[in-house]
This record gives C-alpha cells, sequence and structure tokens, in this order.
C-alpha cells in the first residue's frame, strides 16, 4: 500500500508533539488522572490512546481504533506527565484525524460554531430560549441531532457584549490592555465581559475592545481543523496589533486564552504564523493578569467584606495554562470570603463533549466526585473561570457559579 | 512579566524530597512555590521510607545503629553529611504530618531505630523504616500464616507468585486466594481503580462474603495496597472488623496508591501553609548572579516566566525523573543549573554490570554538594551560595540496592527546608553580571 504523509498538520512543533512519544515510559501516572477512562470502559485511557497508538497511525491507513473519540482533551495527562509527553494533544489530533477518515456530524458541525449560533440566537433570544429549554423540543434535538436532552445550555442574553463595547469609552489608564472576549461572553454572559472590564479599569487599565470573533476551539475539539485555522487567523489578525503595539491581551474565559496562548501552536499546528506567534506570547488568562498585577503591587485591593462560602473549582483547561491557581490567592485579599478549594478534577463537561447524546452520562459521571464534594463544601457560590463548565456545575448541584473576575467586582463593589 | 514573581523559595520537583523541603520552609513562614515538569515519583513508588534495608551485603535490623559504620565506609553518601539524628528528626516530622493530614486516622508507624520487614508483589522482604499502619500490618519479622487476597480484574498482583516466594522463608506460610469478583465494568483494572472500589461499603461486604469460611484463625490476609484513598483507614478497619482477623496492603505495581495518598498528604500540608505549586511548569532555565541564583523560568503555556527568588531547592531527582540527564554521546548532565554531575564513568569505561541488583558503575552518579547541601564543583569550590540539593539527584548513593531512596528524600528535604529558615540571607556581593544557564 502506499502511503503519503498527512499534511493536514506536521510542522516542527507538530512533530516535536508526536516525538514526545518516545519519552514514554508507561508509568501511568496520566492514567492515574485521566478522569474519562474512570468513568467510562469505552476509553482505555490516555496512555493506550497516545503515545501507545500513536505508534500505529502511520501516513493515511484507516485508525482501525475509534476509542479515542471519547477523550475529551481536557489536557490533564499532559499536565501530570512527568516526562514532558504531549498526551492530550496527540489525542486530539489522534480524534480530528478519525472524524476526518468517518465524517464529521451535522450535530458537530454546529455545536463548533458559537458564533453563528449566538448571531442566529440573539435577535430571536425568548424564542431561542424556549427552544432551549422546552422539554419536546429538547426530545425533537436529542434525536435529530445528537444533542442531549438534558444537557446544560446556555440562554440567550437577548443582547451582545461587543454591542456594549460599542458604545463603552474606557477612561485613560496608566496602560492600555486589549480584552479579548469569548463568545460565550459575546452572546451568553457579557455581564461576565462588563465586569471584567469594570475591574481591569478599576485597577488604572485602559481596555480596549477591538472586534473579533470566535478562537477555534470547539471546532478544533469537533476535527473542523481547517475551520478552525480560519478562525484563529482572523481573530489573531484582529488581535495581532495590539501585542505588537506592546499591549497585552486580556481574556476572561479561560478555555480560549490557552487556545490562543498554546493549543493553535501545538495542535493547530500554527507555530509558523506570525499573527499568531506575536498574540501567544501577549495573551494572559485574567486571574493571571490580576494576579501577576498584585505581585507587582499593582493591584488595588479595596475589597470589601463579602461574607459568603465559595468553593473553587479550577478548569483543567485553566490549569493547562501551568500558572497554578491565581483566582486563590485573589480571593485571598477578599474579607470574610471564606474559600474551599474544589480538589475532585474535571466536572465533565469539556467544552461540547457533555452535550452530545452518546457522551453525556459520561459527562455526568466524571463530575460525579466534584458535584458531591460541592454539595458537601455547602458553598454559596462555585467559583470557576470556564462558561461551559459553569453551566454544567449549575445544572448537575443546582449552587449558582461565577466567574472569579465576578466575585472579585462584586468585592470591589463596583456593582 | 515587566517584574518579576517574588519568592523566599522555589523548589523545583515535586516528589517526596521537594514536598517535604516545600512544606517545611512554608510552615516556617517562608512564601514558596514549587514547581514541577509533571507529577512526582510518589505515584510509582510504594510510599514507604526506607533508610537503610541493606549495607555492605546484608539485611540491615536496625538502621540507626548501624549508621556510623555505613556512613565511615561511604564517604560521599548523602547521610553522611544529614547524620543519624536528622534522619530520626526528618522521619518523626513526616509522621506528625501524616497524622494531621486530611486522611482520617491515616498514620505511618516504625521508625528508624528498628526496621520493619514487609512482604513484597513478588514475596521478597523489604526493610523499611515507616509504612503506613496498614502496609506494616504485614511485617513478617516474627513470621506468621498468610493468606494473600486479590480480585481476579486487577492484572497488576498476583498472589500466588508472592505466596510461593514468602512460603520459602523460614517461619512464614502463605497461600493465595484470587476472587472472582467483576469489580469494574472495565476489564484492566489497575490498582487505583480497586481503591476506588474498595471505598464502597456493598463492594467490601461482596468481598468479605466471597472470603466467608475459607480463612484460617491465625492467618492474617493481605491484599494488595488499594484499600481505599479517600478514607483508607476506614476501609482497612472495616475489613479487619468484617474479616475479624488482621489485613494488610501489600504495595503493588504503578500506579501506587500509598504514593498517591503520600502525595496527596504533603500537596495538603503545602497548601495549608500558603505555599503554590504548580505542576506541568517545566524549568527552563535560571538567572544568577556570581554565584546567586536571581530567578527561575518556567514554561507557561505561551512564554517563559520569570520568578524572583532568595533559594532555589533543587530536587529534580535521578536519571528516571529526568533530574539527570544522558545524551546519546554518553554525556551527563544536570537540565536546570548545568550543574556538574560527578560519579560518572570515564569514556569508554563500564557503565553498568550485567546483573540489575549489583553495584553498577553509574549508580552513585549525582550532584555533589558541600556540607550543607551546596552544589560543589569537582575542585570542591561551591557553584552557588544559595542553591540546596535534595533527593535522588545527589551523588554518592545506589537507592535500590541499599533500599535508602525516600530516607534520603525525606531527610535531604527536611534538611534543606530547615537550612533555609534557620540560615540569614547569604552574604551579599558579586557584580551584577546576568549569567544564564539554558536547559
Amino acid at each position: 500500500m502506499q502511503t503519503t504523509h498527512s499534511p493536514a498538520v506536521d510542522g516542527v512543533l507538530g512533530d516535536l508533539v508526536r516525538g514526545s512519544l518516545d519519552h514514554c515510559v508507561k508509568c501511568t501516572i496520566c492514567e492515574t488522572y485521566c478522569p474519562f477512562s474512570k468513568a467510562t470502559p469505552l476509553f482505555p485511557g490516555p496512555k493506550y490512546s497516545g503515545p501507545q497508538a500513536e505508534r500505529f497511525r502511520i501516513g493515511d491507513e484507516p485508525q482501525p481504533d475509534a476509542s479515542v473519540d471519547y477523550c475529551s482533551s481536557c489536557g490533564i495527562c499532559t499536565q501530570v506527565c512527568p516526562q514532558g509527553v504531549k498526551i492530550a494533544e496527540i489525542n486530539t489530533r489522534a480524534k480530528a484525524r478519525l472524524h476526518r477518515e468517518r465524517g464529521i456530524k451535522l450535530r458537530d458541525r454546529i455545536i463548533a460554531r458559537p458564533t453563528v449560533l449566538g448571531r442566529l440566537g440573539t435577535p430571536v433570544a425568548p424564542l431561542a430560549n424556549y427552544t432551549l429549554t422546552s422539554r419536546p423540543l429538547r426530545i425533537v434535538a436529542e434525536r435529530v441531532l445528537g444533542v442531549h436532552r438534558d444537557a446544560a445550555v446556555p440562554r440567550f442574553a437577548g443582547r451582545t457584549f461587543h454591542g456594549w463595547a460599542r458604545s463603552h469609552s474606557s477612561p485613560p489608564g496608566t496602560r492600555t490592555v486589549a480584552f479579548f472576549h469569548n463568545c460565550g461572553t459575546d452572546y451568553y454572559e457579557p455581564d461576565v465581559g462588563e465586569k471584567a472590564v469594570a475591574v481591569l479599569e478599576h485597577n488604572g487599565l485602559h481596555v480596549e475592545i477591538p472586534k473579533q470573533g470566535c478562537c477555534g476551539l470547539p471546532l478544533q475539539s469537533n476535527g473542523l481543523f481547517d475551520d478552525a485555522r480560519a478562525y484563529v487567523r482572523r481573530l489573531t489578525g484582529a488581535l495581532a496589533p495590539y501585542a505588537r503595539a506592546g499591549h497585552d491581551i486580556v481574556g476572561p474565559a479561560t478555555s480560549c486564552t490557552l487556545m490562543l496562548k498554546r493549543e493553535a501552536l501545538e495542535i493547530l499546528g500554527m507555530e509558523d504564523e506570525e499573527d499568531v506567534r506575536v498574540v501567544s506570547e501577549r495573551t494572559y488568562d485574567i486571574t493571571e493578569y490580576l494576579l501577576a498585577m498584585h505581585d507587582r503591587g499593582e493591584l488595588k485591593t479595596d475589597f470589601r467584606p463579602l461574607p459568603q462560602r465559595l468553593a473553587y473549582h479550577a478548569p483543567c483547561q485553566q490549569q493547562g495554562h501551568n500558572i497554578g491557581k491565581p483566582a486563590l490567592d485573589l480571593f485571598a485579599l477578599i474579607p470574610e470570603l471564606e474559600v474551599v478549594e474544589m480538589d475532585h478534577g474535571c466536572c465533565g463537561i469539556a467544552g461540547t463533549y457533555g452535550l452530545k447524546s452518546e457522551k453525556y452520562e459520561i459527562s455526568m459521571k466524571v463530575g460525579d466526585g466534584l458535584f458531591r464534594q460541592i454539595g458537601a463544601a455547602r458553598p454559596d457560590v462555585v467559583g470557576c473561570d470556564s462558561e461551559t463548565c459553569r453551566w454544567h456545575i449549575e445544572h448537575a448541584t443546582g449552587v449558582p457559579s461565577e466567574h472569579p473576575v465576578s466575585v472579585l467586582h462584586r468585592a470591589y463593589g463596583l456593582a | 512579566m515587566r517584574e518579576p514573581m517574588r519568592y523566599d523559595v522555589i523548589v523545583v520537583g515535586a516528589g517526596v524530597a521537594g514536598l517535604v523541603a516545600a512544606v517545611r520552609a512554608a510552615e516556617g513562614g517562608a512564601r514558596v512555590l514549587v514547581l514541577a515538569k509533571g507529577v512526582g515519583a510518589t505515584h510509582l513508588a510504594p510510599g514507604t521510607v526506607d533508610v537503610l534495608g541493606y549495607a555492605d551485603g546484608h539485611r540491615v535490623q536496625r538502621p540507626l545503629d548501624e549508621l556510623p559504620d555505613f556512613i565511615g565506609a561511604h564517604p560521599g553518601h548523602p547521610y553522611v553529611m544529614v547524620g543519624a539524628e536528622e534522619i530520626e528528626a526528618a522521619l518523626k516530622w513526616l509522621q506528625a504530618r501524616v497524622a494531621a493530614g486530611p486522611l482520617p486516622g491515616y498514620r505511618y508507624v516504625g521508625s528508624p531505630g528498628e526496621n520493619l520487614l514487609l512482604p513484597t508483589a513478588v514475596g521478597a522482604l523489604k526493610p523499611s523504616a515507616l509504612a503506613p499502619a496498614s502496609v506494616a500490618a504485614g511485617d513478617l519479622r516474627d513470621g506468621g500464616r498468610l493468606a494473600l487476597v486479590t480480585i481476579g480484574q486487577l492484572r497488576d498482583f498476583f498472589p500466588a507468585l508472592a505466596a510461593a516466594a514468602l512460603a520459602q522463608v523460614d517461619g512464614v506460610q502463605a497461600r493465595a486466594i484470587e476472587l472472582p469478583l467483576r469489580a469494574a465494568a472495565r476489564n484492566d483494572l489497575n490498582a487505583l481503580g480497586l481503591a476506588e472500589r474498595f471505598e464502597d461499603v456493598v463492594f467490601r461486604e461482596s468481598v468479605a462474603a466471597a472470603l466467608h469460611g475459607r480463612l484460617e484463625d491465625d492467618e492474617r490476609v493481605g491484599f494488595p495496597a488499594a484499600l481505599g484513598l479517600q478514607d483508607p483507614d476506614g476501609v482497612w478497619s472495616d475489613l479487619q472488623e468484617r474479616l475479624g482477623r488482621p489485613v494488610f496492603e501489600i504495595p503493588t505495581l504503578p500506579p501506587s496508591v500509598p504514593g498517591i495518598r503520600l502525595f496527596g498528604i504533603l500537596r495538603a500540608a503545602l497548601r495549608r501553609a500558603g505555599g503554590r505549586i504548580v505542576v506541568g511548569g517545566e524549568v527552563t532555565g535560571v538567572e544568577a548572579e556570581r554565584a546567586h541564583v536571581r530567578a527561575v523560568r518556567a514554561h507557561v503555556a505561551a512564554r517563559e516566566q520569570r520568578h524572583s527568588t532568595d533559594w532555589l531547592v533543587l530536587a529534580t531527582g535521578g536519571f528516571a525523573s529526568g533530574g539527570l540527564e544522558m545524551d546519546s554521546r554518553w554525556q551527563v548532565h544536570e537540565p536546570v543549573l548545568g550543574l556538574p554531575v560527578t560519579g560518572v564513568p570515564d569514556p569508554g569505561a563500564p557503565r553498568f554490570t550485567p546483573r540489575y541488583f549489583d553495584d553498577h558503575p553509574l549508580a552513585r552518579a549525582g550532584i555533589a554538594t558541600d556540607a550543607y547541601q551546596r552544589p560543589v564543583a569537582p575542585s570542591g569550590e561551591r557553584l552557588y551560595e544559595n542553591v540546596l540539593v535534595a533527593g535522588a539527584a545527589l551523588a554518592g548513593a545506589a537507592p535500590w540496592r541499599e533500599k535508602s531512596g525516600d530516607g534520603i528524600s525525606v531527610a535531604t528535604g527536611y534538611r534543606a527546608g530547615g537550612q533555609i529558615l534557620e540560615q540569614v540571607t547569604p552574604a551579599a556581593g558579586g557584580s551584577q553580571t546576568t549569567v544564564s544557564t539554558e536547559a
């Protein structure tokens, strides 16, 4: 059989990612931490699907084993690997190839495009939200599309963050930052974006909000790499001028900032694209940025007491930034706020994974330990940096969930 | 970052040595950051603390008694600078951290005064100074009758193998029982998966029911070390009650459940003391002025982050953990600071001997230090004033042969943390020249 080299994802960094499998010593630490192989026998685990199976993925030969599809790309395996094997990156790429080989479902094409959904849903928000909450319609959606009837889906806000941004005028500051708002902020939670901007401005920063779109992460997760690259190119094209002018780029959506920082380079193989590179080096998760300001003595600490009990869950993608848990250090500055750290790991949603009818039950099982830990902590609120995780946690526990920056916003008394 | 983040101590490595150093420094009030490339060797090692199990061909019964002779015979060994008193203090300190940890009732028993003799998964006897009480309950110093039990689905523990080997030990009778219970939906169950099942009282009931009438009155019952992760003491006690006889755990292949418990305990202690830990943030280099490390650079998602620090504890481990590296030209180096590695055989000379448990010429390779664990050049000249080396990166030991690895890690980590707390800031001086080492 004649084999050709797959041109889809390569490049020097891509080769390094794949080549890292040779560092695997089969120590099982990735298996120890994989939340998904614990929850379902359908996923044999990161070691098997990653460094082991990758050796057999040669050229254009079809993949005989589809189990890697049950990997959620949460990235925990890569974080904990003591040998530097890029397990999650290998698996995400294998998953994408599998989807290309076997065809990408209509459902996956739809849920991977939050901007399109947002543009369609926002003007007709009451109707769209009714559709999303109507049991009969959800059953139809499950049958026709394969979106699980019980999965947590967000409500359209009926207004957009970018609409608010157009009329917002940021006061001059000691420094300028560019604000990267994600699709979730734009269409579902504009208040998170507004509060983040208010917190940055409260700390003396001038906030520019460029016109921008989706980072492409959902497309990447669903195997639509070419479309994802096009989105990354558009977004980084909009943000790159700020990076080149020496401005940092700050965003509240931890998985989207990670996409710009690292995943677009390592998974989509875009490390040679100049815009991507300059943006990646200047992008910060908002808690990372605020804590760095605090470490430099630049963060205002005029917090009012917040007599509440908060359970903090650091999403997997937040952990992928390799910056620890800055939110915990920021919360520690707020008087009377009682913080309980959740350490059970993944909530199970993994972006769009838990929406899928064949994966919803797995997703709930993955999150079960976290949900029980939250229940036992009896919090007033769950702090969490990722919007899809927040929606899933609220759905599963009934406890309201907030972005850390919303908590800071309240504590600053900016509400 | 425009300006650095600032710490009193940065510890590189999240194995036993690194975590012990970090916890001790943080508890003493230092601002501590632990940076680790990944999760450490705790998850692979059995979670016991072996201080000195073998010395010059014989099994050690009383490590502290033999230590003076051992130190005399091994002048480059890390125990030379630590000494018996500090080893004892370090182990007591660790026991207290375990007892005060998040696992109710879970504790480490034993002492470096006298070794326990613990059955291993292949039926050898391992001399350990400290072990979780549930593991120490398998102590065979006085022999005894053992029933070694496993769940058929677990692929990583074969009690028939262990029992056959143990049955050859004087005073020990051992037999194997394999329970055909289905513990999980998947076929490839490991110790961690089994530990989670043992947390479930219904599963424990089914185990006890399956053993009903199959045990002799004077038999101790050994299970693979998988008796729970969240409440291991509760699981252990419950099984003893249900079976009406002593139960013990035998550490088996990775993932190591007792090791994961120990990691969790030390991590919790670090957080309680206000320390930060970042796993997945590989250190790429340091910035130094003369003989002082001023900052550590770590890889974060898109870039390097610079953390200023007064002290650096290098606890990156040996060859297996990447703390020491050998390239394809047989050059050995230390990747964080580029420290000289001592004990490497000359080019052309043999590095290994054919038999695994022999004394390999490369075995004692590592970082040479002064008496305070500060790295030194082959000439003996001190290389850094504010760097302390702890654990398996240190030169001079052959841990798997001596059964001394965790003892070295606990003792040198404890001592490094303590020294930082004791010492005043090292004498200022040196030029402003910035020297960088690249990984």
